[in-house]
């Protein structure tokens, strides 16, 4: 079998793993680039397109931010937009008790450089007239947007590709150590990759490879309930989504250019990684419909035409797993993204690729260490 | 044991008489279509106020529509009969419909889908002016509505519905301007051993060819089909040709009936996660059943077009058999006597269609040919060229990884006219086998599913 | 008449059946009873709608409700299926999406 050799080697082919080996080949490393089935084809591939900040959890927001930075250079770094539109993102709420939760969010966010307008029921209907009635407050990010997630990670591979990255789709990888220097990882044909750096972007196969360097996550995979009507004047330009703790309230729009409207949330469905599927469920489907029209009721003479779900993983705090390993040199986690891992696509390839590349990275990821599942019964560190 | 819960999707040839068999052993199914009155497609019945005679409708096949007709009348009142309701998601062992807006969830212990087929297409330049019909749609605007689709029509593509609805154009005093059919001749005599498995058939066929060609209408063989000519806002203005000879012909007309066969609408099959099987001698998926219609998943019966299209006579016998294979399954005696006849039938059919294919082959080679300024997915409006550029540029060599890239098929009609040489297109663009390119997975609402949506029933069970 | 080009369907008899009239984008149009909402507007006119990708007058396709090419408007915004739809005396249609109204509220 022919032996495969770089400075690093990526594993999963999602959204984040294509845009670190982007990243890391502006860096002059050479990657490996390792995909079980094709480039951005799981939850990279069929998430809502929230390019979004707000609501994220604070200690997040420079990290979101960094990412934000980079959509907006998309097409000058890869050569497309992936039809990213930064139309700005607005959430109402139906309840007076989460007027201050948005209000109190807003103040925060300041200080990390996320810039809020609180508006009024009557201004939110000025703004944007289209929002029903039962909307009592809003949130307007007027620097977030959407963009096309079918697109996105696939051109970043493409670029990455372009920029010298060796990328291998539909190779399984089936075991991964160190030896020695070097990571091997071994797909299910028997192709063997070497590198000295390893980073594990495998979404809701990360934790079966997590564990193989006896780093075992509590991760859990779920699929989202997305749906799209046929296409209608453009006139929504914002993503339109509810501030809520009421699970089956919250639910987010957004249209493309092309007058399609993009809806989603609600409760999750279930996810089978090893089958790779998650199915799309009409119950969900039903269950979402009365939550868009309260959000906005022109949208009840419209037609939905295509729902769809796909496989993402949770972890029990909400937040993604990121950084190096906890237990051996060399080793660099990315996945995980609970949901909300689009928007930060872009931002984590580029500090991935920082941190592998300089050993540091200039944006706290401290919150989202591994280190954070370790057991008290773990064994000391490899070195 | 409470009676078993047993749903039929569509009312044509093999949803009535799959009700009319389970009727017979003393259950009483739900019965579900789409269409306003029954009778599928084929067999559409024309309004009450209508008043065209069997004969005038049907022609040779009036007895049959009239006997199914018959036969439905008479179970109309004895079977959970619900019209103009859209079997739109299937989940578990929960058929999820809509009438108008309202929303009902039916648990089933069988579920017999007999979804009838829709024209299958290949593009042609021009194909998403105003004009084009599919063949299927030119002969519902006659039976349903007595109505020509415009006053010189040509008829192109390939297949027996091809000259069979340009017959009944001309018998009903439409301008029939041509007949352009893109299979050569002689493949219809090499498939003549085949098509002799139904000689009445092949004789019915004959018969109506040789009254076409008496009535003067130019028939023209072997063609290929250049461009349907005209403009954006009036329409079809004529259609350009390259005759068997090599020299290219235009005809004026204004409007064009288009289509090759037909396509089994198997997404509820898709949906409920039955297994397919590429038929190389048609190039396209159909879902895996066996003999008597059991698909690969306990509980789901595939019956009738909506599997694979013999034809309403086919559908009929389908539809019994299908039936009959629930009830065995359910426990019920049946002799087996009552199935082999009908399994026999079945089979004398199936060397037919396969004959026929091989007569009126699906023209794969002109997927290859299209420009690329040519529209594939007329309800996106997306050109060969861009769905080339999906597979030669992104790498999008699987049909639904283009989709995706190109949003071929993503539309309103989900691929239903354009997944075929879509996957053709792909097939060519990337000289690989059309079966590696697969087919399109259907996806949740079967069709258009209002926002509007109550959900009455849905939590109630 | 419609102001739209001339007929696109021909009748081809069943022309005995009682008529009635509809509206299409504001001009009057008469009809037959049983006639589909799509034949009620293709024997006065030449199209049903537009594109909304930009390559012109659609008129149908299909006729079974499987192509969703003939997808009309209400002038109260709902949305209809003209192949599907029968028609009845006074039924207001818009073949354009009725943009001023979509989507604001009421």
């Amino acid at each position: 079998m022919k032996r495969f050799q770089a400075d690093v080697v990526i594993v999963g082919g999602g959204f984040m793993g294509a845009a670190a080996a982007f990243f890391l080949r502006r860096r002059g490393r050479s990657v490996i680039l390792l995909e079980q089935g094709l480039i951005g084809q799981q939850a990279s591939g069929v998430n809502f397109g929230n390019v979004r900040r707000q609501g994220r959890f604070l200690p997040q927001l420079p990290l979101a931010n960094r990412s934000r930075e980079i959509w907006g250079r998309l097409k000058e770094l890869v050569g497309e937009d992936a039809e990213f539109l930064p139309t700005g993102h607005i959430r109402v709420c139906y309840d007076p008790n989460q007027i201050g939760v948005i209000e109190s969010y807003a103040e925060k966010a300041k200080d990390y450089g996320l810039d809020l307008e609180i508006l009024s029921a009557k201004a939110v209907r000025l703004r944007f007239p289209f929002i029903g009635p039962e909307a009592i407050a809003g949130s307007y990010s007027p620097h977030d947007g959407h963009a096309n997630p079918r697109l996105a990670a696939p051109a970043f591979g493409r670029a990455a590709r372009r920029a010298g990255a060796q990328l291998f789709e539909n190779t399984e990888i089936v075991s991964i150590g160190k030896t020695g220097e070097d990571f091997e990882a071994v797909s299910s044909d028997g192709r063997k990759f070497f590198a000295p750096a390893a980073l594990i972007t495998a979404g809701a196969w990360g934790g079966l490879l997590s564990q193989q360097f006896e780093e075992p996550v509590p991760i859990a995979a779920h699929g989202p309930q997305m749906a799209v009507t046929e296409p209608l004047p453009y006139r929504i330009t914002p993503v339109v989504g509810v501030a809520t703790k009421i699970p089956e309230e919250v639910v987010y729009l957004r249209q493309v250019e092309r007058g399609n409207v993009v809806f989603g949330g609600g409760i999750r469905g279930p996810a089978f990684p090893d089958i790779r599927r998650a199915y799309a469920l009409p119950e969900r489907l039903l269950a979402q419909v009365p939550q868009i029209r309260r959000l906005v009721p022109a949208l009840a003479n419209a037609r939905i035409i295509r729902s769809w779900s796909g496989i993402e993983s949770y972890l029990p705090d909400d937040i993604p797993i990121m950084g190096p390993s906890a237990r051996v040199s060399g080793l660099y986690y990315a996945f995980g993204f609970c949901g909300h891992g689009f928007q930060l696509g872009p931002g984590v390839g580029d500090v991935m690729a920082e941190l592998i590349d300089r050993g540091t990275t200039a944006t706290p990821i401290a919150p989202f260490h591994i280190g954070r599942f370790a057991t008290q019964t773990a064994i000391p560190a490899l070195t | 044991m409470a009676s078993p819960r047993i749903v039929i999707v569509g009312a044509g040839p093999a949803g009535v008489r799959a009700a009319e068999t389970l009727l017979a052993a003393g259950l009483r199914p739900i019965l579900v279509d789409e269409g306003r009155r029954d009778g599928g497609q084929i067999y559409r019945r024309q309004p009450d106020n209508f008043r065209r005679s069997y004969a005038a409708l049907y022609g040779t096949e009036a007895s049959s529509a009239e006997n199914l007709h018959r036969a439905f009348d008479a179970l109309r009142n004895a079977v959970d009969y619900r019209p103009e309701t859209l079997a739109w998601a299937i989940s578990d062992k929960r058929l999820h419909v809509v009438t108008g807006a309202w929303s009902d969830v039916l648990d089933f212990d069988a579920l017999i889908i007999a979804s009838g087929a829709t024209d299958r297409l290949m593009p042609v330049r021009g194909w998403n002016m105003a004009g084009v019909y599919s063949l299927g749609g030119a002969q519902i605007a006659l039976k349903s509505q007595a109505c020509a689709i415009g006053r010189r029509v040509v008829f192109m593509g390939t297949g027996p519905l091809l000259y069979l609805v340009a017959a009944q154009y001309k018998k009903a005093g439409a301008g029939v301007a041509a007949v352009l059919d893109t299979s050569p001749f002689r493949l219809r005599l090499k498939a003549l051993p085949r098509l002799m498995a139904r000689p009445e058939v092949l004789a019915k066929g004959l018969a109506l060819t040789w009254a076409l060609k008496r009535s003067g209408i130019d028939i023209q063989t072997g063609i290929e089909p250049l461009e349907i000519e005209g403009q954006r806002e009036n329409g079809v203005e004529g259609i350009r040709y390259r005759t068997r000879r090599g020299k290219t012909r235009v005809i004026p007309c204004d409007a064009v009936a288009l289509g090759y066969h037909l396509r089994p609408e198997t997404q509820l099959a898709d949906l409920a996660r039955c297994e397919f099987r590429f038929d190389s001698g048609t190039r396209q998926f159909f879902p895996v059943k066996d003999e008597d219609g059991r698909s690969s998943i306990p509980g789901i019966y595939l019956s009738g077009d909506g599997a694979i299209p013999l034809g309403a006579d086919g559908a009929e016998l389908a539809g019994r058999l299908a039936a009959l294979a629930v009830l065995a399954d359910l426990g019920h005696a049946v002799p087996e006597s009552a199935r082999s006849g009908l399994r026999r039938s079945l089979r004398a059919m199936e060397r037919f269609r396969r004959g026929l294919a091989a007569a009126f082959p699906w023209p794969a080679h002109f997927a290859a040919a299209l420009g690329g300024d040519t529209v594939v997915c007329r309800c996106e409006n997306i050109t060969t060229g861009e769905l080339r550029a999906a597979v030669t540029e992104k790498g999008g060599v699987e049909l639904n990884r283009a989709k995706a890239f190109s949003r071929v098929g993503m539309g309103r009609c989900q691929g239903r006219y354009c997944g075929h040489a879509a996957a053709e297109i792909i097939a060519a663009a990337a000289k690989i086998p059309v079966e590696e390119v697969g087919r399109l997975r259907a996806q949740a609402p079967v069709k258009p599913l209002p926002i509007a949506t109550g959900d009455h029933g849905v939590g109630a069970a | 008449m419609l102001s739209f080009g001339g007929a696109r369907f021909q009748r081809l008899g069943e022309e005995a059946r009682a008529k009635l009239l509809i509206t299409v984008d504001g001009c009057t149009a008469a009809a037959h009873e049983g006639d589909t909402l799509l034949v009620a507007i293709l024997t006065n006119g030449g199209s049903l709608r537009q594109s909304e990708f930009g390559d012109g007058n659609r008129a149908g396709f299909c006729l079974m409700g499987a192509c969703q090419d003939c997808w009309v408007w209400t002038e109260t915004g709902e949305r209809l299926r003209a192949c599907t739809t029968v028609v009845t005396e006074g039924l207001r249609v818009l073949t354009k999406a009725p943009e001023a109204r979509w989507p604001a509220l009421a």
